[in-house]
């Protein structure tokens, strides 16, 4: 079980409250980009064992979309940040890489 | 509207240890909009006597309130007669700015959960720590009541109110009675 903090309400919710949204981050493919990038854009996801950025919907409270960090293998939860952002705060980034060695935020789908 | 409206549950009750009854209708106008806007809290004013709320604060006046529900928007309530009123003198108040009020008193059912033991009947329902010194009177939490979405927020230490969809009201009602009738398990009693 996930313990989320909405980062709009102040909330600390359970994950049944929430509503996962899938891997962050995603470089959105456009208009003239050619069907590789639209392939990578559409099904190209990561699923590490270790620390995965998310998206999550505050479903059954304030209905907004927020960022998540969390850890794939531990379930713990590094932090979550707001949805207006194309890339994880520096201090969550930095916290993340004091408790995973050699740990390095790589951006959208590889 | 035409005295034809009733509430969900025509004022359904359940008297138990803890009492769970369907308050009848109540005004409600969903607001959206910049909280933080001078005019907004103008309106608001206007409209119950109020002022904005904080995040998760829920203010009332007799028989009006104002209620925070995410950081866009605000539950009004006033009593069901002065909603229509109320929900376009607020967006007549607003006009110009990237604002709504939307009168949704029709969508809405409210309940009351009565009773020393009213905390523990939302504890077991809703994800939410009902302790005393977790959640006081004033704070109102939108979240999830069995399978439904609700908001609640306490009106003293003995009571609190609850609002979800008038369409899914009688599952709302049945599983707060269902919640009520087994009796406390005096874990979030007040203290005496």
């Amino acid at each position: 079980m996930l313990i989320l903090e909405c980062p709009y309400c102040g909330v600390s919710g359970e994950e049944t409250e929430f509503h996962a949204g899938g891997e962050a981050h995603i470089t959105r493919a456009s208009v003239g980009d050619d069907d590789q990038a639209f392939e990578t854009y559409l099904f190209m996801r990561k699923n590490p064992k270790g620390v995965h950025f998310e998206r999550w919907q505050h479903a059954y409270g304030c209905g907004k979309w927020f960022h998540a960090a969390r850890c794939t293998m531990t379930l713990e939860v590094f932090g979550t940040y707001s949805a207006q952002t194309f890339t994880p705060p520096k201090a969550l980034l930095a916290e993340i890489a004091k408790k995973r060695s050699g740990f390095e935020f790589e951006g959208g789908a590889s | 509207m035409s005295d034809m409206s009733v509430s969900a549950l025509s004022n359904a009750q359940y008297d138990g240890s803890v009492q769970v009854a369907d308050t009848g209708l109540r005004g409600m106008i969903t607001l959206r909009g910049d909280l933080a806007d001078k005019g907004l809290a103008k309106a608001v004013k206007a409209a119950t006597g109020l002022g904005v709320p904080k995040q998760r604060q829920v203010l009332t006046k007799g028989s009006n309130g104002v209620a925070w529900m995410s950081p866009d928007e605000l539950l009004i309530m006033v009593p069901y007669s002065a909603a229509t009123q109320t929900a376009a003198d607020l967006q007549l108040a607003l006009s110009g700015q990237h604002a709504l009020a939307a009168n949704v008193s029709d969508a809405r059912a409210v309940f009351r959960i009565a009773g020393a033991g009213c905390r523990e009947v939302i504890a077991k329902l809703a994800p939410v720590d009902m302790a005393s010194d977790k959640f006081a009177p004033g704070t109102i939490r939108r979240t999830r009541i069995a399978q439904i979405a609700a908001a609640f927020w306490m009106v003293d230490e003995e009571t609190v109110e609850l609002v979800c969809f008038r369409s899914v009201a009688q599952y709302a009602f049945d599983i707060l009675v269902q919640a009520a009738k087994n009796g406390p398990v005096d874990f979030h009693l007040p203290k005496s």
